[in-house]
């Protein structure tokens, strides 16, 4: 037992771990409060803040790509599809060591450096976390197994199928519908964020482009219940893509592949237009290329092979080829005199050979250096006599010739719908002052007169100048859209889906029967003994209107004759030629460029024809019924 | 002058605590009752927590009777037998946190076990959340209270050698336990005032000397995250603001059992361990953790009487040690959840998944049930 001294030392000793006890309890006490208000602020001062980052952590918004607008010729021939493709995917959030990841996909699907930074290249433009980026596109069977085989190396790669788009007709329709490609980061700033989320394709050229609105379609939406690992856990709300719209193209691929075959293996370019609607037929420019390269990525060595070639296959000679249009704009010219009264049908002038103007020594030379003598109008369209036209252009002036042939579509976009054309340029006095800073010269209306000097014309806008002709003055814009779903062009712009261009006042000429005579001069080019290209219009069962043309490459200095065999190849002349057919009620007009191909009516004049035929003839050889024309008037008169 | 030492009972009293079963038993009553309920409340919780993992919980449950059972095997130790192992057990401990220094088993970049294949794994640092208090309460129950300088100096060498030792492993959460152990020992045996204050205000030149060269990376890491968790939201600060957010969206009332969302699709990282008590509140909202935190001070409360009651000075300071380390569990777990605390790795109390956490405090509160239990009744003639 102990002492009783001790005995109070413990009665001390008590109290005073009592008194302890006691603040211990009220510390606890009021520790215990803090967390409560820790609690409570947490849960009902900040439950909304919290209540959204929990949402938010859970539920996902997975954009549902549309699937992108088909697109058709006239007659429903498929010439772009969406076929499934398999790609590889890569989630940097879910990769953790991404880099390493990449090496290890290089090493496993033996592939090489270049590849490895085109990976990394694409992965580092990878937008939103924890979206997955595709890498590599159009896996074989073999390596979508190597990557099954080696998943467990692979942590965020996964194999993912998409619809990408595809070109069964490869190059025929490389220049006109375009292509696809993978979204840029320039056009990733410009792009709706929202409309193109999920989507990694875009209109890069052609149709594809210019359509990019119709053909997308609208984004659906999937919210995704997904745990802190992305992976998706069940689908809350699921709201569906709205496909993008079917566009049915004015092409046709048969009179497009007759166009090709006509050209050959020669490069050019072939535009057939109906002149009474602006339907833009067949779109050659030749050489082309396969489209399908550029969908997924080309690969640098492919891209490198297009972009060098001699040939220049990405060149869209139709749209953005410039060159002088020669002497296919000749009866534009001849119209242009009719119709301000500076000659008449009757009008003749003297050729020599060469043209002068008063006072000045240079000769202005006929092609035909022997001079043809007296030629009127008629003479002159179909020798396509330069003299004539000398003095036409000169008697004109070049403001007027300017206005005229702007009017044609010279020198300004003439499309409705093609993305990329080129202005080409019908010089003035205002341009020549401003780009030159030089006052026009007489003789530079001269030689506008025969399509040469500045101007400068695409084969879409000497295609257009023709159709005009043919459609007697009447403008309808060449394009390219039959229609979307079941719209029309005209009901489009009407609902606001595509902005409308507006079309230039029709060519009203003094006298309507003007275009009869240029018409009917334009037969002779074909059809008379003399005219330039009569050994094509002797092959044809219909009449056809028509010009020949050439366009220098290189100038030819005074005084020295053109000489093939002294020039290169590629500094041979470009041969032109237009016209339409069957010249009383045209149902086609065609524009023919052939680089190099020095002569318009011998190289370019078969092409034409051949494209008319493939389009006009049936099988029988004949005109279709659809395109005879109604009464032969002129035989009548003749009886 | 109603001291509890010298409280007699009447006969009855006597005859009524000696027939009882429990009593015989040793066991206290409303502290069984209240682990009871809480051994219930965590497998309900841990149900949901890990994802409806029933041999998570069969293991769990097996951990809660192994724990039950060594409560109720100390309880049965008489407090004075306690008091005359305690300085072996000190050495001991001491001893076996130097052969973890030395050869210990490295687990998560942290060297904090004694492994020894097929026969047994332990952490000495468990063992030493117990001796700790049990040492100092020995020590200072030898002489008269409150303790003098030298008596306070000689208990802080007690507490500092261990906690130094465990620092080194490095586990922050368990150093801070056991100095917290130690050091409430010496605050219920009346250490002055004077000098709490005076350990406060060169407290802070320790901690700026701690941050420098004692703290590793890891540990400095964490305090940068507390203070400003968004600085690195993916990384480090993940935790806190998952854990905040899964807290937070359970609102009053909580979005029911099974139905917490950060936590079943893995938003909230160690959900049934340390984090546990963001699922309790995510699910069952601020009712629910209300409850929890009321269960926990009824616990302390017992604690706090029985420390009254207690007829010793060993068995008042130890119960006050062990009852006040208690509280300092929960405070810092759900302090460091909510991210009132820097996050360190302490378990929330019976709660948490994990057997060697929950034998140690079932241990402890057999240490209770001792003191409790072995009072010498003095009847009245």
């Amino acid at each position: 037992m102990p002492e009783p001294i001790r005995l109070k030392d413990h009665e001390k000793d008590a109290r005073l771990i009592r008194a302890r006890v006691v603040v211990s309890a009220g510390a606890i006490f009021l520790l215990a409060l803090v967390l409560v208000a820790r609690l409570y602020y947490l849960q009902v001062v900040q439950y909304e803040h919290h209540s959204t980052l929990a949402e938010n952590n859970r539920i996902h918004v997975q954009p549902l790509p549309p699937p992108r607008g088909l697109i058709f010729d006239r007659n429903g021939v498929i010439i772009a599809d969406n076929r499934p493709s398999f790609s590889l995917t890569i989630t940097r959030e879910r990769a953790g060591d991404w880099l390493k990841v990449l090496d290890t996909i290089v090493e496993v699907l033996a592939l090489t450096p270049e590849d490895r930074v085109l990976f990394e290249k694409r992965v580092r433009q990878g937008r939103r976390p924890f979206e997955p980026v595709p890498v590599l596109f159009e896996l074989s069977e073999e390596q979508i197994a190597r990557i099954a085989v080696n998943q467990f190396r692979l942590p965020g790669v996964e194999v993912d199928a998409q619809l990408v788009r595809h070109y069964p007709e490869a190059e025929h329709f490389a220049h006109s519908v375009g292509y696809v490609g993978r979204i840029n980061e320039a056009e990733l700033k410009k792009l709706d964020p929202v409309d193109y989320a999920g989507t990694h394709h875009i209109g890069k050229t052609g149709v594809e482009r210019f359509y990019e609105d119709l053909l997308h379609g609208q984004v659906g939406y999937e919210e995704v219940e997904t745990n802190a690992r992305g992976r998706v856990l069940r689908v809350l709300k699921h709201t569906d893509p709205v496909p993008g719209k079917d566009l049915t193209l004015t092409l046709d691929l048969n009179l497009q592949k007759a166009a090709e075959a006509a050209l050959g293996d020669r490069r050019g370019a072939v535009v057939a237009i109906d002149p009474a609607t602006g339907e833009v037929l067949a779109m050659v420019s030749q050489p082309s290329f396969n489209p399908n390269l550029f969908v997924t990525g080309i690969g640098y060595k492919d891209y490198a092979a297009l972009r060098d070639s001699i040939d220049r296959p990405l060149y869209n000679r139709v749209l953005r080829g410039l060159y002088p249009p020669g002497s296919t704009i000749k009866p534009l010219v001849a119209l242009a005199g009719l119709d301000t009264g500076v000659v008449d049908r009757s009008s003749r002038v003297f050729d020599p050979g060469y043209y002068q103007l008063p006072n000045v020594e240079h000769k202005y030379r006929n092609w035909n250096r022997g001079g043809d003598g007296w030629v009127n109008m008629e003479a002159a369209i179909s020798r396509s006599n330069d003299t004539y036209f000398y003095d036409l252009a000169h008697k004109l002036g070049i403001d007027r010739l300017h206005g005229y042939l702007s009017h044609f579509g010279i020198g300004q976009r003439v499309s409705l719908d093609m993305f990329g054309e080129a202005e080409g340029l019908m010089p003035s006095r205002e341009w020549k002052r401003a780009i030159r800073r030089q006052a026009w010269f007489p003789g530079e209306t001269l030689i506008t007169g025969i399509g040469q000097g500045y101007m400068l014309t695409t084969p879409l806008q000497l295609a257009q100048a023709t159709a005009l002709v043919a459609n007697k003055g009447k403008w309808h814009r060449p394009r390219l859209l039959l229609r979307a779903d079941k719209l029309s062009p005209e009901q489009l712009v009407a609902q606001g889906l595509v902005e409308a261009l507006p079309t230039p006042s029709d060519i009203r000429l003094k006298d309507p029967r003007y275009w009869d005579m240029v018409s009917s001069d334009m037969q002779q080019v074909m059809h008379s003994a003399r005219g330039t290209a009569h050994k094509v219009g002797d092959t044809a069962v219909y009449r056809i209107a028509g010009k020949s043309g050439t366009a220098q490459v290189v100038a030819i200095r005074q005084g020295e004759k053109y000489d093939r065999s002294k020039l290169h190849e590629r500094h041979r002349d470009h041969a032109l030629f237009v016209g339409f057919a069957p010249a009383e009620a045209p149902k086609i007009a065609v524009a023919v460029m052939v680089e190099n191909g020095e002569s318009g009516s011998g190289v370019a004049a078969p092409v034409v024809k051949q494209v008319m035929d493939a389009w006009l003839l049936g099988e029988n050889g004949r005109l279709k019924p659809e395109f005879m024309p109604p009464a032969p008037l002129e035989v009548v008169h003749e009886q | 002058m109603n001291s509890n030492f010298d409280r007699t009972l009447s006969r009855e009293d006597v005859l009524r605590r000696r027939s009882s079963l429990l009593q015989r038993l040793h066991i206290d009553g409303p502290l069984l009752l209240l682990l009871l309920l809480l051994a219930c409340g965590s497998l309900f919780v841990l149900y949901s927590a890990s994802g409806k993992d029933v041999d998570l919980l069969l293991k769990q449950a097996s951990s809660f009777g192994l724990g039950m059972a060594s409560m109720l095997l100390i309880a049965q130790v008489e407090p004075r037998f306690m008091a005359r192992w305690v300085p072996l057990g000190y050495v001991c401990g001491v001893l076996l946190l130097l052969v973890v220094e030395v050869m210990g088993h490295n687990a998560m970049g942290a060297t904090r076990w004694i492994n020894i294949p097929g026969v047994i794994r332990f952490q000495p640092s468990e063992f030493l959340k117990i001796i700790m208090p049990a040492t100092i309460a020995w020590y200072l129950s030898r002489s008269s209270l409150p303790p003098s300088f030298k008596h306070t100096l000689v208990s802080l060498a007690l507490i500092g050698v261990p906690c130094v030792l465990i620092l080194r492993q490095p586990d922050l959460g368990t150093a801070v336990l056991i100095l917290a152990s130690g050091a409430f020992v010496l605050f219920v045996a009346g250490l002055r005032w004077l000098w709490i204050a005076g350990a406060a205000a060169a407290a802070v030149p320790v901690v700026v000397g701690m941050w420098y060269f004692v703290l590793h990376e890891y540990q400095k890491q964490r305090i940068h995250t507390f203070l400003d968790p968004e600085s690195d939201p993916l990384g480090t600060g993940w935790n806190i603001i998952q854990s905040k957010a899964a807290i937070g969206s359970g609102g009053v009332f909580g979005k029911g059992w099974l139905l917490g969302t950060q936590s079943h699709l893995d938003f909230l990282p160690e959900s049934h361990t340390d984090f546990i008590i963001a699922v309790l509140s995510e699910e069952f909202g601020l009712v629910g953790a209300c409850l929890l935190l009321m269960v926990y001070l009824m616990l302390i409360a017992r604690g706090l009487v029985i420390t009254v009651q207690a007829q010793t000075l060993f068995g008042k300071l130890l119960a006050g040690g062990l009852t006040l380390t208690f509280f300092v569990y929960v405070f810092i777990n759900i302090g460091m959840v909510s991210g009132l605390l820097p996050v360190v790795g302490v378990p929330l109390p019976f709660i948490s998944y994990g057997g060697t956490s929950l034998v140690t405090l079932m241990s402890g509160f057999g240490v209770l049930m001792s003191i409790h239990t072995h009072r010498k009744w003095i009847t009245k003639v």
